[in-house]
């Protein structure tokens, strides 16, 4: 299990260290700063095995966060926890940063105390561990409180508190998308891939049973034609995974996702689609080396959604060679600018409608040089947003029955917002 | 410190009045003031000096001077403060055991609070207290714990029997807390059913025989219950459980695997990859016809693939497991291959593993699209990835023989770029494309030959020139192009040096005209004016051969090469299961076995997959677990666990330096080659007398019978066979650095020990000799009648080093002495999949110095499943270092793959000395001299033998009787031996007729070797 675990400044200085287990001494916090952080090249791995000494590391900002051990863990289950670690964290004090952590050390010690304990990682939700790690001292709970907290940080409903409520219930759901490409110059699609997350915001009373239902190419075509399954079409997905709140044997049997939510905000489960995925936009590049001193550049942007919708945000990122000297661009839409920082020509337009084109062309000046190798002509790369989800996925109902309280489905109110966002998408030039 | 200071003057700029300030404590005399502040009547102000004090541990200041002040501030209500000083009693009290105790009384008092929180924090604190005396404290607050009324509380109690089995096993068993922990993987509460897992997992790891993790069908039912309820975390400790039980029968392996399916769609990766590794353990027991079982492989997929978009470190460990199931399983992931191509941002060791597994998935259907991702992946920026990327060209070329020419015309393309590392890694690859597909490509060559300057590493080089060898006959300018390599040959690596030699030899054989002066100076080069072993033995064979018979050296050099094969880096099957059955852990990481990287007991323990029961099919591997658990007899051998401990002393073996990730490294072709060479050429040598003029003396000696090579497979092989697999294997192939004598013909029979043992042997030995050289030896004896009265006695050959332990090495022996000659008798059997070369032996200090007399004499490459005996004569003459016990002999052994190390005990008989007959005045003198405080008395049971026949077998084994005396129906004998380092033994053997059990006496000024000699005695008359 995890012997230890310390939490390093970009310097390498230690900001917390916790050894849990007697075979990890206090040389392994130096062993990893000198090996690691110290290291002059670029790190190879994020396990990095140091005199029988095995570290995993994650990185957060400028912060390092290492777990250490001699034994043969679940490497696996070292890194999920780092990054839970970095959640509760930054659930109780914000973005990790050294003085933030410098500020809460106390706190880090007490929850490193809670959710890990001789190494064995323990209830790390946000939700439960708030009802007791405080920071404010906690004398002053009743006995019925304190047997709540222990009844919800062991029990099965481990992620919601009994006696919650709300004058008005309500509830949002937010479809996140993300849309990945990788396109060959010729505009051949050579990887394509949805992946989704479904973010449920409740605010509902007591333990409401929750039953969500979309637009899955199996429970549609399981249920045959006509009836309910007649909204249009069904997507495939992937492969799915949920939330601990969902009842996973029963999604296995019957392909239902049924769940007691958190309290508050909670990812409910996230998906991957690859089948007949909406590219909202196409990107046509043209590169022309004329002589050794100079590129032209020209970039067609095409969007490919319904006219009415727009979408927003949309950057397109054209890579230059080191040795570029000057470039100069011409663009119909939207602003451009070259960033030699950045070796890249960034071209923002703020709002596009569907089935719009739209194009860039620039001329770059580029140094001679006598560096034979050629450059590696990066692709060229795009982010955007748009109000619909790229993988085709529908919210078809979300029920909630609570048997206990008297408040009904319909006397809850329901919000949903599809947002498809650009991941890596790429075009090779 | 540096930003502790920083931040007390960011306070003056006024922040806010934070937990940082407590960093700030960094003038003298500060622990005085600390220690006021602690005894403060005010709580603040408690709270905050006890901040201070944690603040200054965390940076590594040395506050333990405030142990008592701390600890007095522990009787408090505050919880947070208590949480502050349990945080450093757990820190210190190490350091301060006596004082620890002060602390017992409060955790006590603690451990019946009335909130559930502090008794559940005094138990854990209590048992993070690391030190003995205080255990025995916790005892009974830990039982009562244990059977808390509150989850919370019991579920911390079951991890706190894991820390204190820890500081005190033998404690935890007698007070039972053992049973209690199993009686809580019963418990109502998941989340104590999950630690009380965990817990019973730990402990049942320190103890491999103990059956504490007793799991029979009803509790992995409890298990299989929990698991739909606790937490990510406990999911995880019960399916890491779970996937060490072997169900009975293929049906009780259905219903876990169905219950275990639901997992696959966890958000938390772990929990997806223990039930892959449930899963994948479980699916070896399901018959392939069934529908149920290609239903489980397509589940498998899709969450693998998930996998890949998680984060970063994540998708790193995944990509190790997927590499091993998919050599273990291809037919899961054949079909997913673009989710595997790499992206632009990927960080390094996610692209490298991608390429890994892209390489294994190519197949005919995919390497179009494979080959154009490949080829813009050889235009990248990272020196490696794009080194990896043109290797893998090359291997789609091998793999899939439709794309080879795509592929060599992708290669051109890349040499094209004259971007240095692209060209010389292109003809490495290229070099092994020729050797898949003969005569295809040869075209290339003008190409190739064209960028013969810009190669300046020595793999490449070595490419090269072997290219041109091959292919003389087709180069016009071949001998230009050699004869260019040779004015520098002596500034060339090895390598490189070696395959010019061979090259040119080649060239010669082809245009022997135009050549000749070539030839000769190369020769000379190689013999004359190098000092490298190798070197020199291959040219003395090449100039002997050409100089004795050329039609022979024609059919040796220019023999047709084996292919190479397709699959290269595999994982040798025993290991790819055992890291099967550690999928998601450390293990899968580093592709080795837990014993490789974690001290002590814990995971030696080796993991199998389970067999296939139910329909009639064949396991895959019956020889897994033979192998484990083929050793026995009294003196099992012990694997030294801790390397690290043992390398200063194991001389100098050439160690490769302990690499973090990857396989071992590839299987040197060059050294093969050498010996290749030999197996194939010796025979010729042998019967012929007419000896070159130029050989030097040492060629003359007599030789002694060389083993042939087993299979005619290993003809005359000149260059690799694999070593194109792996580009993070750094390429020090070069055999220098080895101990190469040993391998290469020129120093057989050089070696003292072997000269000696020849003594009597005919001058020429007859060629046919295809013995075994430890059979050859004994049947040597017999002949030349060196003889003994009778045998002395060799203990029967036990498994010293199990294949498991050795990347399938296994290494069995025995001792003898034979005429004097003190030998190592050993069989060496490959169990893996790769031929072994390079054997090297060398020994730790030990009580008698023994060292070998010379080396390991394995001449040929051990191939898969083969076997060979080897002998190796020791002295006596080494380091000496007293080893308990006295005859332990700690040896590592060394091979192209690895250093291997394994201790084993020799029976001291065998330094018996041959003039070991004492003077009878002598005798008696000496007998008187030792002190009776040295005598010491043994029994020997059940011997049946008269005293005359004790006498003369004892003296087959150098125990000679000096005089034998008859009381009263008991026979006396007087015996004396002498040890190889000069120590006399004397002793008395008292037999009574009718009474099998004899009574001996040993004195010796040397107490401690009685032992070792009674225990021979009793082996020597019992065989």
């Amino acid at each position: 299990m995890i012997g230890g675990l310390f939490i390093y400044n970009h310097k390498g200085e230690v900001l917390i260290s916790r050894v849990y287990r007697d075979d990890i001494g206090r040389n392994a916090v130096d062993a990893f700063r000198v090996n690691v952080i110290h290291a002059r090249q670029q790190v190879r791995s994020p396990v990095t095995n140091i005199a029988r000494t095995s570290f995993f590391h994650v990185k957060r900002s400028n912060i390092w966060l290492a777990a250490v051990t001699k034994q043969n863990v679940n490497a696996a289950m070292v890194f999920e926890f780092l990054y839970k670690m970095c959640d509760v964290m930054t659930a109780y004090f914000g973005k990790i940063s050294e003085e933030n952590i410098k500020n809460n050390f106390v706190l880090i010690y007490e929850l490193l105390d809670e959710i890990l304990d001789f190494g064995y990682p323990q209830n790390s939700e946000t939700g439960a561990l708030k009802t007791f790690i405080t920071q404010t001292g906690i004398k002053s709970q009743s006995k019925e409180e304190q047997s709540q907290i222990t009844s919800q940080v062991t029990g099965q409903i481990g992620w919601r508190r009994e006696g919650i409520k709300y004058r008005r219930n309500e509830l949002f759901l937010d479809v996140l998308e993300s849309v990945n490409l990788l396109m060959s110059p010729q505009g051949q699609v050579l990887s394509a891939h949805v992946s989704g997350r479904v973010v449920m915001k409740s605010y509902l009373s007591g333990m409401p049973e929750c039953k969500f239902g979309m637009n899955d190419k199996i429970v549609i075509d399981k249920q045959g034609k006509g009836g309910e399954g007649a909204t249009g079409q069904s997507i495939a997905i992937d492969d799915c995974t949920f939330h601990q709140c969902v009842r996973l044997s029963k999604f296995d049997a019957e392909r239902s996702i049924s769940f007691i939510p958190p309290d508050g905000e909670c990812e409910l489960m996230r998906y991957r689609t690859t089948k007949d995925i909406i590219l909202p936009f196409r990107v046509i590049p043209l590169v022309r080396e004329v002589g050794r001193t100079k590129l032209e550049v020209k970039v067609v942007i095409k969007s490919n959604f319904k006219p009415s919708l727009l979408a927003q945000k949309i950057e397109v990122r054209i890579p230059t060679p080191l040795n570029t000297s000057g470039v100069q661009v011409i663009c119909m839409k939207g602003k451009a600018k070259y960033k030699a920082s950045e070796n890249a020509i960034v071209w923002k337009i703020k709002r596009m409608a569907g089935m719009k084109e739209s194009q860039i062309s620039a001329e770059i000046e580029l140094l001679p040089t006598n560096d034979k190798k050629k450059w590696a002509r990066p692709p060229i790369s795009m982010n955007f947003e748009v109000p619909f989800a790229p993988s085709g996925l529908k919210v078809r109902y979300l029920k909630v029955f609570e048997p206990k309280l008297n408040y009904s489905d319909h006397d809850v109110i329901k919000w949903v917002r599809y947002i498809g966002r650009s991941g890596i998408y790429e075009t090779r030039c | 410190m540096e930003w502790a200071n920083q931040l007390c003057e960011n306070r003056q700029f006024g922040s806010k009045m934070t937990d940082s300030k407590y960093f700030t404590t960094t003038k003298k005399g500060e622990i005085f003031e600390l220690k006021a502040e602690l005894n403060s009547d005010k709580k603040e102000k408690k709270k905050e000096a006890v901040k201070k004090v944690i603040a200054s541990m965390t940076v590594g200041k040395d506050v333990s001077a405030l142990f008592p002040d701390v600890v007095n501030c522990m009787q408090t209500d505050n919880l947070e403060l208590k949480k502050l000083v349990y945080l450093y009693l757990m820190n210190y009290a190490k350091s301060q055991p006596d004082m620890a105790i002060m602390a017992v009384n409060t955790f006590v008092k603690d451990c019946e609070d009335a909130n559930p929180l502090i008794r559940a924090l005094a138990v854990r604190t209590m048992g993070c207290i690391r030190v003995d005396k205080i255990t025995e404290y916790l005892c009974e607050p830990l039982r009562k714990c244990l059977k808390d009324e509150d989850p919370y509380v019991r579920k911390t109690a079951a991890v706190c029997v894991a820390k204190l089995h820890d500081i005190n096993a033998q404690l935890v068993e007698d007070q039972g807390f053992l049973d209690t922990l199993k009686d809580l993987i019963s418990d109502s509460n998941p989340m104590v059913v999950a630690n009380a897992v965990a817990a019973l997992s730990e402990i049942a790891e320190s103890h491999p025989n103990s059956n504490l993790l007793d799991l029979n069908p009803q509790s992995i039912n409890k298990l299989l219950t929990a698991l739909n309820e606790c937490t990510e975390w406990g999911q995880i400790f019960i399916l890491d459980c779970l996937a060490n039980y072997t169900p009975r029968d293929d049906r009780e392996s259905q219903s876990i695997c169905e219950r275990v399916t639901p997992r696959l769609s966890h958000a938390n990766s772990a929990v997806v990859l223990s039930a892959v590794k449930v899963l994948m353990k479980f699916m070896e027991m399901l018959p392939k016809d069934l529908d149920y079982y290609s239903t489980l492989l397509k589940k498998l997929a899709p969450p693998l693939v998930t996998l890949l978009s998680a984060e970063p470190e994540l998708q790193y460990v995944a990509l190790r497991n997927i590499n091993l199931i998919v050599q273990k399983r291809p037919e899961i992931l054949k079909h997913e291959m673009k989710v595997f191509f790499v992206k632009y941002n990927d960080p390094i060791y996610v692209k490298l593993e991608k390429l890994d597994i892209m390489i294994r998935l190519a197949s005919q259907a995919n390497i179009a699209q494979v080959l154009a991702e490949l080829k813009e992946y050889a235009t990248e920026v990272d020196v490696d990835f794009v080194r990896k990327a043109v290797r893998a060209i090359g291997r789609c070329a091998i793999k899939v023989e439709q794309s080879a020419e795509r592929c060599v015309s992708t290669l051109l393309d890349l040499i094209q770029t004259k971007v240095n590392y692209v060209v010389q890694e292109a003809i490495v690859v290229i070099k092994d494309i020729f050797r898949k597909y003969p005569n295809k490509y040869e075209s290339v060559i003008a190409t190739l030959c064209e960028n013969l300057d810009s190669l300046d590493e020595p793999e490449a080089r070595a490419a090269m020139i072997w290219i041109v060898g091959e292919y003389a006959e087709r180069i016009d300018n071949a001998d230009e192009l050699l004869e260019s390599f040779l004015e520098g040959f002596h500034d060339e690596s090895t390598q490189v040096q070696l395959q010019l030699l061979t090259a040119i030899v080649k060239l010669f054989l082809k245009k022997p005209t135009e050549t000749q002066e070539l030839v000769q100076q190369v020769l000379s080069l190689a013999t004359q004016d190098s000092d490298n072993p190798d070197l020199r033995d291959r040219g003395y064979i090449y100039w002997r051969l050409l100089s004795t018979d050329p039609v022979a050296a024609k059919e040796v050099v220019l023999a047709e090469k084996p292919l190479i094969s397709e699959e290269t880096d595999l994982i040798e099957p025993t290991l790819l299961e055992e890291l099967i059955c550690h999928i998601g852990t450390l293990a899968s990481v580093y592709h080795k076995p837990p014993s490789a990287f974690v001290e002590g007991s814990r995971g030696v323990m080796h993991k199998r997959l389970p067999a296939r029961t139910g329909s009639g099919e064949s396991t895959e591997s019956p020889d897994v677990g033979t192998a484990a658990g083929g050793s026995a007899p009294e003196a099992a051998p012990s694997i030294i666990p801790s390397q690290g401990d043992l390398l200063g002393d194991l001389l100098n073996l050439d160690m490769a330096p302990p690499t973090t990730s990857g396989p071992p490294p590839p299987t040197t072709g060059m050294q093969m080659g050498g010996m290749d060479l030999l197996g194939g050429g010796l025979d010729s040598l042998m019967g012929d007398e007419s000896e070159p003029p130029h050989v030097p003396p040492r060629m003359d000696t007599p030789r002694s019978p060389s083993p042939q090579p087993p299979s005619p497979v290993y003809t005359h092989t000149d260059y690799t066979y694999t070593d194109y697999s792996h580009t993070d294997s750094p390429p020090d192939h070069s055999p220098t650095e080895h101990s190469p004598p040993a391998e290469l013909g020129g120093d057989i029979g050089g070696s003292p020990a072997m000269g000696a043992g020849f003594g009597a042997a005919p001058a020429v030995m007859p060629a046919s000799l295809n013995a075994p050289v430890g059979g050859g030896l004994g049947d040597l004896f017999d002949l030349g009648g060196v003889g003994m009265p009778m045998g002395a006695y060799i203990p029967p050959k036990i498994v010293w080093l199990p294949a498991m332990k050795a990347k399938g090495l296994e290494i069995s022996g025995t001792f003898a002495r034979r005429a004097g000659v003190i030998q190592m008798e050993l069989i060496l059997t490959n169990k893996a999949m790769s031929v072994m070369t390079d054997f090297a032996i060398q020994f730790n200090r030990n009580s008698f110095g023994l060292a070998p007399a010379g080396p390991l004499q394995v001449l040929t490459p051990l191939g898969p499943n083969q076997t060979i005996e080897v002998s190796l004569p020791l002295s006596t003459v080494g380091p000496v270092m007293k080893m308990d016990p006295l005859n332990n002999l700690q040896v590592a052994v060394k091979n192209n793959i690895d250093v291997f190390y394994f201790s084993c005990q020799y029976p001291i008989s065998m330094l018996f000395v041959e003039d070991g007959k004492m003077e009878r005045q002598v005798f008696l003198a000496t007998w008187k001299d030792i002190p009776n405080d040295n005598e010491s008395q043994f029994q020997i049971k059940d011997c049946h033998l008269n005293s005359d026949a004790a006498s003369s077998k004892l003296q087959g084994s150098n125990i000679f009787t000096i005089a034998k005396r008859t009381v009263e129906g008991q026979d006396m004998l007087y015996m004396s031996i002498k040890l190889s380092n000069g120590i006399w033994v004397l002793a008395e053997l008292r037999v009574q007729a009718g009474n099998s059990n004899y009574t001996i006496s040993l004195k010796c000024r040397a107490p401690e070797v009685s032992q070792c000699v009674f225990q021979c005695y009793e082996a020597v008359l019992k065989n």
